[in-house]
């Protein structure tokens, strides 16, 4: 292994350590800051009722597009009436809390990690401290769980719109039978495919949450720092959102 | 007036804060190489220096932001070193800091900053706090401006604001990050005059961290002169004044020729332009 190579992994080592590190404390300041709901209903908010434009409109369009599509592909074999099964399957079990995931770090990550950046760049986390107030308790804890409670809220908004997009292509324009759209649906969704739906959203909405914090938290106090920290909260949240994806699947097989 | 570090310490009885032979270093360059500083109770103290001397850094260490490679950083008695972060809190509610720039919540109007502190570490009443916040905005002129947002004021207000709140909790030791930096003079007047009210009306201990040489001399009641990392001087404002070290007399005069470097170090000048390029 050359020398760049072993600095690069030694550095990957520490990053991991270091993000360790911060979510056992975020976890540990997380109780105390459940004594102060009205923080976290304030980041709830600012992460899940700001985010519920893009979310509906783009649950809209998924669902809409999974109409289509399904349509086109199950008319082939004669089983049009399946089109509502399919459609709250996938919605339910993946493009739901994957797609949410996607926008949530696109929208609230990157708003969360650059309001927390430019707080450290601007001497507010430091004032905390030396005020004798914890900054994790009171800006870190409160935002990570705002992004933990709005995730799962917005994927079940994600996926209402998105049946119901799937629903205006395939009934309204389509003819599939409206009766048939909803007890085919009904049938097929059992309570498992639900449940793992919902814990995607839940561990997405941690991974997320957990990435944009810790970067804003230790972005450097600079406008570049906190640029690249931003940026950094995208890549990073996508690809843990689709890898932990794969394996949540294969643990729900 | 003592001059030089070598000159023999002497820690005076009623010296709040306490720094003692204090090596710091960042990235292996220097920052402090044997500091002696002592703020004593009730008194206002002026520590002044070139840019770049780490005057900053020493108000990090007292505040136990960081801590020294060598020495002790005494405050109220205890080395802030050895402190558990409960203890540091402890110390840290004794303590109030005025930043260079404020370092207002932005997400909070002028009112709640002020009222930030208490609410953090009291169960007073709501109507208790409300008079407390208006009293401490009255003493610094801006009791009109409690509904205004932090983005909405000058930096002068934006600093007096962050004194309200660094004095809310009636704090024992005050210390102030360059608190005249960018300011027009009658905000510079107003600050000066308040930093002065607060000392002599609350006996507060005041530690000023400045490089405006005049405007901090007409307050201080003791000074400390940075350079390369130790104190190079010390003394009453006149003291300093009537001083004939080369360091200090470069200092106060604000000379670009003398013991204090203005250029970064570099090699030759000549020899670096007759260099071919990179």
């Amino acid at each position: 292994m050359s020398a760049a190579s072993k600095v690069g992994v030694m550095e990957a080592v520490r990053k991991t350590g270091v993000t360790g590190l911060f979510f056992v404390r975020l976890l540990g300041a997380c109780i105390p800051a459940l004594a102060r709901p009205k923080l976290i209903i304030a980041q709830i908010y600012n992460a899940g009722a700001r985010s519920l434009i893009i979310i509906m409109l783009s649950g809209l369009f998924t669902g809409m597009v999974l109409g289509l599509q399904g349509y086109e592909l199950l008319n082939r074999f004669g089983a049009t009436e399946a089109l509502g099964t399919a459609a709250a399957l996938a919605l339910l079990k993946e493009l739901g809390p994957v797609l949410t995931a996607l926008l949530f770090a696109g929208r609230a990550g990157t708003a969360l990690t650059s309001e927390i950046g430019l707080m450290r760049a601007t001497d507010q986390l430091t004032a905390m401290e030396v005020m004798a107030v914890d900054p994790l308790r009171y800006v870190a804890a409160p935002r990570f769980l705002g992004g933990l409670i709005a995730m799962p809220l917005l994927t079940a908004i994600f996926n209402v719109i998105g049946l119901f997009g799937a629903q205006l292509i395939g009934v309204q324009m389509l003819g599939v039978d409206h009766g048939t759209f909803w007890s085919q649906t009904q049938s097929a969704v059992a309570l498992k495919d639900v449940t793992e739906g919902i814990v995607k959203s839940v561990v997405f909405g941690a991974v997320v949450s957990l990435i944009a914090v810790n970067e804003g938290y230790h972005a450097d106090p600079t406008a570049e720092g906190v640029g690249l920290a931003t940026t950094r909260t995208v890549v990073a949240s996508s690809v843990m959102t689709l890898l932990l994806d794969y394996v949540l699947t294969a643990a729900f097989m | 007036m003592s001059e030089s570090a070598s000159a023999a310490v002497q820690v005076p009885d009623d010296a709040i804060i306490d720094v003692r032979g204090v090596h710091y270093a960042v990235d292996g360059r220097p920052i402090f190489s044997g500091l002696d500083i002592a703020a004593r109770r009730g008194l206002i103290t002026a520590v002044m220096g070139p840019s770049g001397t780490g005057k900053t850094t020493l108000l990090r260490l007292i505040t136990g932001q960081i801590y020294a490679d060598r020495g002790v950083v005494s405050v109220f008695g205890r080395d802030v070193g050895t402190l558990g972060s409960r203890e540091l809190y402890a110390t840290r509610q004794r303590m109030g800091m005025l930043f260079q720039n404020g370092a207002l919540l932005t997400d909070i109007d002028v009112f709640e900053n002020v009222a930030f502190p208490v609410r953090e570490h009291t169960d007073l009443p709501e109507p208790l706090i409300r008079n407390l916040v208006l009293t401490k905005l009255e003493a610094v002129g801006l009791r009109g401006a409690a509904h205004l947002m932090p983005g909405e004021l000058s930096g002068g207000m934006a600093r007096r604001v962050a004194l309200a709140r660094a004095i809310v909790m009636d704090p024992e030791v005050l210390i102030y990050d360059e608190p005249f930096v960018g300011l027009d003079p009658i905000s510079l007047g107003v600050i000066l005059r308040l930093i002065k009210q607060m000392n002599d009306a609350l006996k507060i201990t005041s530690i000023v961290v400045s490089h405006d040489v005049h405007e901090i001399e007409t307050i201080a009641d003791y000074s400390y002169l940075l350079s390369e990392g130790r104190v190079v001087a010390s003394g009453t404002p006149a003291e300093l004044a009537r001083s004939d070290s080369p360091t200090v007399r470069q200092f106060m005069t604000g000379g670009a020729e003398g013991p204090v470097r203005f250029h970064y170090p570099a090699k030759d000048y000549a020899t670096e332009l007759l260099e071919s390029p990179r």
